[in-house]
């Protein structure tokens, strides 16, 4: 018989443990350094740019949002696909959610040109603006995530829970369409103008966010000495694997549908094909590192049974997918507008050039404050509230458990 | 700390009143007008001028609004840009001047999360600096690149054209010149080429100098394929 | 907030600099009207001139400050980091940021700061 699973704080108190939270809250408080020059100076200090005027920080902060949805999943699992041996997970899964945005739009609005004005951007709306939708969207999400958390976590509310969990599973798919809409819905920019970016974002969160749940997982468990069955690893492992496979198959369709209409060739040979980094980080780090290797890492007979190669595949995928957004975001940019198709163009203006980019200091210290802010947001959070199963090995998790 | 006395301040006030009655009255009730929905401004360029030209009317835009260099161009800001065309079969080569084209439907406008970017009535498209959050969302829709993030501290602009750190600029068709002078308007650019090869007009008003050439000669949009009704129209965009 | 008015209502009684406007000019409105609600009056006309283009500038911030302010002892106009700013000699003191001037003109139409 399986055994009644129970919540609880965690409690540790090595060393190892508060170095690490010193750890994340030096990362954040050196990002926060990074703002205020880049406030201070204005963004010419940074590497962004009149041609490229998304940098690292949008890369960092769309990954994080991506993966914020996508780790929900989890959740949404266990609550709308009834998959039962999800729900030990589900707590820690919306926790996560909710800290990932939080170190996602973190990022997103320090680097607004007026950071001040957070106040007008609630209280101003645009709607036919996608931007202005995603804010609402953000918004709603923290909401709804809470009132799930809270559901699952008070007894006389856990008969709701199921509803919020599909009400937040909804949600979450109209986020991420959002946020791929960003990027779907601008049509002055050839890399840009494909609706398939809405649904392609929608895979790419399933596929970061699990990865990312998986390495959150395993460290807090780690660090708090509590079992992780192969059941439920394997569980992950296994849904890994076919989220990446799902994901490269997006990327397949997107850019052969966009090789194929003569106005988008030569965007695309720059991108698959030219010699820039763009071509690179896209084989070797978006497809080789992110997509193919943790595919093999986790279905490969050889290393199937390695827990390590399962937590390492997980990283690749959250290395893929940051590089994979860096493709997105920046390579799109760096191909330049289209004023007069099939004419050469130049300017004092840059017009018709590939469009360079080096990230800052400034900027890769604010990128990276972001996940630190969603760890130190997490691990925060499991310290205070009880998200986490205190066991995860096969006896509670596996709903077909027998004794041997 | 002084406190407030009543008889005290009924008196300085009275006395002050009484002392300063009217002399330098404000007497501005010029063009209380405003825009209207009945005029698209817009403008015409004959471009077949643009090539061995001392780009005039960019020197005049950047003096107007006080649009400075920083000796940083990937940064700078360039509110009109020459621009130079080649087809690569033919090497025919020519140049234009490209600023914001004041669309009819602009993307800029769309996008923008806060209503920063806007459009009047009369069809000029802004930036309302104070509700611009810097996000740059309107540079990444826009299909003519004529959005400018201002990347540094700025100081003494020029009162007509406030501009500052952390927000989105474009060429305004110099609307302070159009507020005042309407239809008798000349942009900056206008006034400062040599060719007289920009003409500033209404593009609704059928008998305005702009409305007749154009019915006479055509004009030629950029990007027209995306359907955006740019304001800004070419003579001589012949590639 | 109150409280910060009183204190701007009272700021010539004090000893802080205030520089005088323009001579032989006056105010649009009642000094008492000003120092309490110039806020609201440029806010209203900010939004009438910038989306409607009326720019009759009754409430101007371009007049405000054409007018207020002036050449200090060095016979130069101060810009908004001079404490002897006109708006900023009281924003310092009542510690209010103003927004204004990090984009507008902070000095006189076609005057420099240094002549």
């Amino acid at each position: 018989m399986k055994k009644q699973t129970s919540f609880s704080q965690f409690s540790n108190n090595s060393f190892f443990y508060w170095s690490l939270l010193v750890l994340f809250g030096g990362i954040i408080l050196i990002g926060l350094l990074a703002v205020h020059q880049m406030e201070h100076h204005g963004h010419h200090i940074t590497g962004m740019s009149q041609q490229i005027v998304w940098g690292l920080p949008h890369v960092f902060a769309i990954f994080l949002i991506v993966a914020a949805s996508g780790a929900l999943n989890i959740s949404s699992m266990s609550s709308v696909f009834n998959r039962t041996h999800y729900k030990p997970l589900s707590r820690l899964s919306a926790m996560l959610s909710i800290c990932l945005l939080a170190g996602g739009l973190a990022v997103l609005v320090l680097d607004l040109g007026r950071p001040d004005r957070l106040i007008v951007a609630m209280t101003h709306y645009n709607f036919k603006s996608i931007f202005a939708w995603n804010i609402i969207l953000y918004n709603g999400f923290f909401a709804i995530v809470f009132v799930y958390i809270w559901m699952m976590m008070e007894q006389k509310m856990n008969k709701f829970s199921k509803l919020a969990g599909f009400f937040a599973f909804l949600w979450r798919l109209i986020l991420t369409t959002g946020t791929g809409s960003i990027f779907g819905f601008l049509f002055a920019r050839e890399a840009y103008d494909a609706a398939i970016m809405g649904p392609m974002f929608v895979i790419m969160s399933f596929s970061f966010g699990l990865a990312f749940f998986m390495l959150v997982m395993g460290l807090l468990y780690k660090l708090d000495g509590r079992q992780i069955g192969d059941y439920v690893f394997n569980k992950l492992r296994k849904l890994l694997g076919v989220f990446i496979a799902a994901v490269l198959y997006f990327v397949i369709v997107k850019h052969l549908t966009n090789l194929y209409a003569a106005e988008h060739t030569d965007m695309e040979y720059f991108m698959l094909f030219g010699d820039n980094i763009y071509t690179q980080l896209f084989w070797y780090g978006q497809v080789l590192l992110g997509g193919l290797l943790p595919l093999i890492m986790l279905y490969g007979p050889l290393c199937k049974k390695s827990r390590l190669t399962g937590y390492l595949a997980a990283f690749l995928v959250v290395l893929g997918g940051l590089i994979q957004i860096y493709v997105i975001v920046i390579g799109g940019q760096a191909y330049p507008l289209v004023l007069f198709p099939g004419m050469e163009v130049t300017s004092s203006f840059f017009d018709g050039t590939i469009n360079s980019y080096i990230p800052s200091k400034y900027e890769i210290a604010l990128g990276v404050s972001g996940v630190a802010i969603t760890l130190l947001a997490i691990v925060f959070a499991s310290r205070i509230l009880p998200v986490a199963a205190d066991n995860l090995s096969d006896e509670y998790v596996n709903p077909h458990f027998k004794k041997k | 700390m002084n406190k407030l006395n009543r008889r005290e301040f009924i008196k300085k006030t009275t006395n002050t009143a009484a002392i300063s009655i009217l002399p330098g009255v404000f007497l501005q009730t010029v063009n209380a007008k405003g825009a209207d929905v009945k005029n698209r401004w817009g403008m015409l360029i004959d471009t077949r001028g643009c090539g061995d030209c001392k780009n005039e009317c960019i020197t005049a835009c950047h003096s107007e609004h006080a649009v400075k260099s920083f000796d940083r161009p990937q940064t700078d800001s360039q509110w009109i840009r020459k621009v130079t065309v080649k087809n690569r079969k033919t090497s025919h080569t020519m140049a234009l001047p490209i600023m914001c084209q004041h669309c009819e439907k602009p993307a800029c406008v769309d996008v923008c999360p806060t209503g920063a970017s806007f459009k009047r009535v009369d069809g000029i498209v802004l930036v309302d600096r104070h509700i611009c959050i810097g996000c740059r969302y309107c540079m990444m829709a826009c299909p003519y690149k004529a959005r400018n993030f201002v990347h540094e501290n700025l100081s003494e602009q020029n009162t007509i054209s406030p501009r500052g750190k952390g927000t989105v600029e474009a060429c305004t068709m110099c609307v302070h010149r159009i507020d005042k002078d309407g239809a008798k308007a000349k942009t900056a650019c206008q006034q400062a080429c040599p060719k007289n090869s920009i003409i500033f007009g209404d593009l609704n008003d059928k008998n305005s100098g702009i409305s007749k050439k154009l019915k006479a000669m055509g004009a030629r949009q950029i990007r027209a394929d995306l359907n955006l009704n740019p304001a800004v129209l070419y003579q001589g965009l012949d590639l | 907030m109150s409280f910060f008015v009183s204190f701007a209502i009272h700021a010539d009684d004090n000893n802080s600099y205030l520089p005088k406007a323009k001579a032989g000019t006056k105010c649009v409105e009642d000094r008492q009207i000003m120092r309490t609600n110039h806020m609201d009056l440029i806010l209203h006309q900010r939004d009438k001139t910038m989306r409607d283009g009326k720019r009759d500038g009754r409430h101007s911030l371009k007049e405000c400050i054409n007018c207020h302010v002036t050449k200090n002892d060095k016979n130069e106009y101060p810009n908004i980091d001079s404490s002897q700013h006109f708006c900023n000699s009281c924003h310092t003191y009542v510690a209010v940021k103003t927004d204004c001037f990090s984009c507008h003109r902070s000095i006189p139409e076609n005057k420099q700061v240094k002549k």
